[in-house]
This record gives structure tokens, sequence and C-alpha cells, in this order.
């Protein structure tokens, strides 16, 4: 949680954040967000203001929330329930259907490979295959996390590879293996 | 005197930037606009002459140096001198409607966008009533450019007739197929034909907010257009009262989520609500029950960005255009092992051959074109045989294939067809919505048969099993992501029905009957989905432990 700014929530470092709305009669079970980290609860409650006037926000807060963060914590999901009036189920579901939310922090450095049919045509399983052989497969944790995408819409200069979010076209073996050992090495 | 050095992000993928920044070190100062199309020679500089717009292309940061010193401010002559522009015959034989400023202007410019004809269509719409909007579109015969090739006039006159005030034009911008790039073009190049082509269509059908979903790989695209709305609404072009005339519509961005399904317009439609983007059934249709429930025109970028020289030019202009039932143009895209990819905007009929060897000019690897896959993943692959077929709906429709959002991805000699056709099951496993059996446990099974059909294990059993669930996935799913993933694999297994043999070699692993019989469930799925298509067989991976 180190990476939210707090001063960002105006909150002093180390105060209490008093739960909203009424207080809690006997018997009633516990606020939704008990125990859930306050920093977190003013981060998510600040991103869903600023889009409440948009129709279905979910998707714009969960990106906004991940390019603040770096990932959507887990710990997101009840608060972002609470704050969007749905279920948890209906935000863990979003959550999970679409590839780009990341449940846990990000690796320093990402590489997507393009493994689709136009960067297939001109050799973008050998380049699957070097970072392979480079130590970096697909899916393998490390400094440098190496995946798969459908698709980049560089299919006129393949092969192509995203790297920290930069689309890069006719990448040969070579360039890929160099871009890699950088990355590992820094 | 102009200098220009594209901003589009294919052209900043081979260095267009470093170019940029290496002219603008000589103090030159740089415009950057949006791409020719002429991928081969990115990054592609452009200066003014007396003569015409000079290319050069394709430039390296290093080459700037000896091109200022050969006049390149001039146009001067240098090996990688191309010539004016307009008169290069791969440029000159297209006929450019849809991208008719992209890559001459600067996309951010209102200016510019002005001085090349943009709002001509949408002044002239606004002096129309809705209804005649609508009929200028049908009578034009734009059909959705998408994939589907639904007339955009029937759509709007669909949604014009709900009654409501509230309801919705959206523009799906989620361009997954791979082999296609003409919508992000679009968005990077001319944001502002979008924009207007968008209210243009609030107009015709009484809508008063409209959204674009753009998918999360194109950052670029994204920025731009945000910017370009920013700039329509500070010039009274999006707002309260477009250009004076009382018309209210506003424009949102939204941006997808690395989720290929979404580019299916009712998932599209969940997405935008804010959920996963699983499938609808349909009816009902989003022209009548779409983005929340409201009267919604869902089409292409390209269908969208079409409509204002539609608007300003006449619809018997555009409808001159054109073969048979598809009027007009096509924005083809070639791709994949191809000399000369690039946008290719031309009237449909042009041949596929015509695509290929006389504007791609054959295979960048310099081997035989094997075949060509037409219309993005869920598309067929089609042998050069069939090459004399023109690029039209019917046409293609008829040959078993389709022509989708006109993307053309080039094979050589060395692919290998069944992994290929596995590739397309291992695809839609991968993406599908799981909403529907037929796609959700079909794509799966589909990997299992091709890998048992290769093995030689029961082959004709085997082949009789994967027609039977190609017939099964295209009849029973929802949407067109099981439907048409049939497509691409018997397109392989009619046409290139040898690379479904066992390997020739050596005796044929026995399987053990058990395993056979007790089918997928024996089989590592989860495994067979992660090893690598396309002719790299699983052990010439190597293995890496640490």
């Amino acid at each position: 949680m180190t990476r939210i700014d707090e001063s960002r929530n105006g909150l002093q470092p180390g105060e209490r954040l008093e739960p909203r709305g009424r207080r809690k009669r006997r018997g009633e079970p516990a606020s939704p967000l008990a125990g859930l980290d306050p920093l977190l609860v003013l981060t998510v409650r600040r991103i869903v203001a600023a889009h409440r006037s948009h129709r279905g926000p979910l998707l714009p807060v969960l990106h906004a929330l991940q390019d603040e963060l770096g990932h959507v914590p887990p710990d997101a999901t009840p608060i972002l329930a609470h704050e969007l009036n749905l279920s948890r189920a209906e935000v863990h579901g979003v959550i999970t259907f679409y590839t780009d939310f990341r449940r846990e922090p990000a690796p320093p450095s990402t590489v997507r490979i393009c493994r689709a049919e136009a960067c297939q045509a001109v050799g973008a399983e050998q380049l699957v295959a070097c970072a392979a052989e480079h130590g970096h497969a697909l899916g393998k944790p490390g400094p440098v996390a190496v995946s798969q995408v459908f698709c980049l819409g560089n299919c006129a200069l393949g092969p192509s590879v995203e790297v920290d979010g930069r689309v890069l076209g006719r990448v040969t073996p070579q360039r890929l293996a160099a871009l890699l050992a950088e990355r590992t090495a820094s | 005197m102009t200098v220009y050095v594209p901003r589009d992000s294919a052209a900043r993928s081979v260095g267009a930037d470093l170019v940029a920044d290496a002219l603008a070190a000589h103090g030159v100062p740089v415009v950057r606009n949006g791409s020719r199309g002429m991928l081969w020679l990115e990054p592609f500089v452009e200066v003014t002459t007396a003569a015409g717009r000079v290319g050069y292309g394709p430039v390296s940061p290093a080459d700037v140096p000896g091109l200022l010193e050969a006049g390149l401010l001039d146009g001067g002559a240098h090996p990688l001198r191309v010539g004016v522009v307009d008169d290069v015959p791969w440029l000159a034989r297209q006929n450019r409607v849809t991208f008719a400023r992209v890559g001459i202007t600067d996309p951010l410019s209102p200016e510019d966008y002005l001085a090349h004809g943009g709002l001509a269509g949408l002044r002239r719409a606004l002096t129309l009533t809705p209804a005649d909007v609508v009929a200028e579109v049908t009578e034009s015969g734009l059909r959705g450019r998408g994939g589907a090739g639904f007339p955009a006039g029937v759509k709007w006159k669909t949604v014009l007739g709900c009654p409501g005030p509230l309801k919705f034009v959206c523009a799906n911008a989620d361009e997954g197929d791979s082999g296609t790039f003409a919508d992000r073009m679009m968005l990077e190049g001319d944001p502002f034909a979008l924009i207007e082509g968008m209210t243009i269509a609030a107009h015709a059908v009484g809508a008063t907010e409209g959204y674009v979903y753009v998918r999360s790989e194109y950052p670029d695209a994204v920025a731009t257009l945000r910017t370009a709305i920013d700039l329509a609404r500070a010039r009274g072009w999006l707002g309260l009262d477009v250009l004076g005339s009382g018309l209210t519509f506003d424009l949102h961005v939204r941006v997808g989520a690395g989720a290929y399904i979404c580019g299916e317009e009712t998932s599209m439609l969940e997405s935008l609500e804010g959920k996963r983007g699983m499938v609808r059934a349909k009816p009902p249709i989003p022209a009548v029950q779409g983005l929340f429930g409201k009267p919604t025109v869902v089409n292409n970028v390209l269908t969208l960005a079409t409509v204002p020289a539609i608007l300003a030019s006449g619809a018997a202009a555009y409808r001159r255009l054109g073969f048979e039932r598809s009027r007009g143009t096509q924005v083809f895209q070639l791709g994949g092992n191809t000399a000369r990819g690039g946008i290719v905007e031309t009237a449909f009929g042009t041949t596929l051959g015509e695509l290929v060897h006389d504007y791609g000019g054959g295979t960048r690897s310099g081997r035989p074109v094997r075949c060509v896959q037409v219309g993005g993943p869920l598309g067929a692959y089609v042998p050069t045989s069939q090459f004399g077929l023109p690029m039209d709906y019917e046409s293609f429709a008829a040959a078993g294939a389709m022509l989708g959002h006109g993307g053309v991805v080039v094979f050589d000699d060395t692919v290998d067809m069944a992994a290929q056709a596995r590739f397309a099951f291992e695809f839609c496993a991968e993406e599908s919505c799981g909403k529907c059996t037929p796609c959700r446990v079909g794509a799966v099974r589909g990997v299992e048969v091709i890998d048992r059909i290769r093995a030689g294990q029961e082959r004709e059993k085997n082949l009789v099993l994967l027609e039977d669930l190609c017939v099964l996935m295209t009849d029973g799913s929802l949407c067109a992501m099981g439907g048409l993933t049939p497509m691409p694999v018997r397109s392989a297994l009619t046409h290139f029905a040898a690379d479904f043999e066992p390997p020739a070699p050596g005796p044929v692993e026995p399987v053990p009957a058990d395993a056979a019989k007790a089918g997928s469930r024996a089989e590592p799925a989860a495994d067979d989905l992660a090893t690598v298509a396309s002719g790299v067989e699983p052990q010439a991976l190597p293995e890496v432990s640490s």
C-alpha cells in the first residue's frame, strides 16, 4: 500500500478513518469495509467519485484504480461493491473476466509477444521460443513478465512485441533477446 | 516547406519518433501526420515541394544527416526517395474515400480537417430531416464494415423508428481481429471523421450520447481520439448546440480491457455497461434494446467514418463505386508475410490475387504464397487457386469464406495448415465468453480432435467427429465467435488436407485404447492449450528450469 499517496486523500499519516454512515446497532453485521486498509478505502472512494457521472462506471473505475496502484488489490472488491451498489460477485466477475486487470502488483517490466495469425506468418513462434530459451517462458514469474497477446494492430510490420507499453515492429529473435537481457540486468 | 513524419503507431513501432527527433535535432520543424498506409516504407518522411509532397522511406535516424545533405527539404535525390507521393502507383491506383485524409493531414488539427473537406457532410446532414439522412445512407448502399455487412441505413431506420428520449450511438473500435488495423489507423490518422460520422448518426436517429469502445491494446488511438473530442467540443462540433443547429450530442471514449469477445456488438454493450463481456442472445436486437436497454446504433469505426463523405458528395457518387450488392469502397488491410503491407482502399470487386500480388508484391520472405486468411481469425484460409475471387461480401460467402473487416493475412509455403486449424480452436477456447456451450466446450474439444487427427489416431472417425463438431458450433453458438471458428478449420481441411496427415516417417505411437475411449478427459487439456500452435512442436521449446 506504499504507493498510495496519503496527502491526496486528505488524511494525516496515522489518522483513523471513521466509517461513513449511521452508527451500528447491536446485533447488526459488521460494516462490509471493516478491517480494510483505510487508505485503500479512500482511494477507491475518490476514484469512484470522479466517475460518478458516468453510466456503468465499473470499467473506467477499474482502469483508473489500476493506473494509480499498478494493480487492482483483492481488498478493493468489497469497497467497489459498496460504493457502486453492486454485489461483490459482480465486481469480482468483472475483474476476473478481463485479462488486463491484475490482482497482484505488476512486475518491473512487461513484454507481450503477439501470437495472432499475422505475426505467426512472420515468425511469432520463434520469438516465443527465443524468450523461453533466455529464461522467460510465457507466464513465468520474474522481473520481466513475458506474456502473449492476440494482435497489437501492427499486422503489416510483424512480428510485433509490446515492451513496457510501447509496440515494436519487425522484431527479430536477436533483438528480443537483447531487450530481455537489458531488462533482466537492470 | 513542411516536413511530415507519421505519428501512427505502426510508424512509431519501427522508429518514427527517433526519425522525428533526429530531424528536430537538425533544426527541422516536423508535423506529425497520420500514415499513408504504405507501411513497408515506414518511417515515411514527406516534404512539401512545388511538385507536390515528395516521400522518402524507410528512413532510419542514421539516414537523416545524409538526407538533409542530399537536399531533403527541396525534395532532392536520394536512394530512399520514392518520388511525388500522389504519383506512387501503389497509392495512385487506390480510391480513397474513407481514408481520404489519413496520412495527409495533421490528425489533431481542426484547421487541416476543415481545409480538407471536413464537416461538409455534417453541415449538409443538419439541413436535412433525420429521415432524409437515413434515406441517403440507405441509398448509398453502405454496409457495416465490421464484418457482417449489414446495411447501415436499415439499422439506422430501426433506431429512428424507436420511440424514446434516450438513444445511443456506439462506435465499435474493438478491432481484435488479427490482420486488421484500419480502425486504429483511422482513429490515429483522422479522428474527426469518426466524430463527424457519429454526430451525423446521432442527428439521423435522434441520439444524444455516443460511446467509442476502443481496445486497450491501442493506447495511441485512445489518446488521439480523446484529444480530438476535446478539440471538437471546444469548437462546438460536439455538445449542447452542435454547429448552432440545436442538436445535442456528446461523445465518450471507453477503453476495453483485453477481451477479444468485446468486439461482438452485444458483448461490447455489456462491457460498456460495466459488466463482463458476455454475449447477449438476439433478439432483441441492439437497434431496439441496446445500451442500457435503449435503442442503439452500433457501427464499426469505418462505417461511421465513411458517412461524412457520403453526405458530402451524395449517395449516388458513393453507390457508383463497387460491385453488385457491395457498394462503395472497402479499406483492405494487407498484413502477415507480405512484401508491401498496408492500407489498400479500393472499390469492392478487385480480386484477391490483385491485392496479394499487385499491391502486396508477394511474400516478405520471398517464398511462394501458399494461402491467405481473409477476415480475421474467424475467416477462411483461401488457397491461391481462388485468387480470382472478387473482393465482395457475396462472392466470398458463396466460396465458403468471408470478407469480414477486410483484413488479408498472407502466409508463405512454410505454413502448417493443421497447426493453423488447431490455433483457430485454441484461440476460441482462450477468448470465448463462456456463455454458450458449443463455443465454450466445442473449442476445447476441437483442439483435442485435431491433435488426434494429426497423431493418426482413428483418423477417419475423428474426421467425422470434427465435421460434426463444426456443424454443431456453426449452428448452435450464440454469436460469431463460436459460429465462425469452424470456418478457418474447415477451409484448412478442405484445401490443405495433406497437412492433416500424420507425420510420414516412423510408425505412429500406439495410443492406449482406454485413453482414446475416455477421449478428452484422459488428455491433459490444460497443457494442450498451453502448448504452441503454428508448427512448433512442444518439445522444440526448450524447457528452462531456473
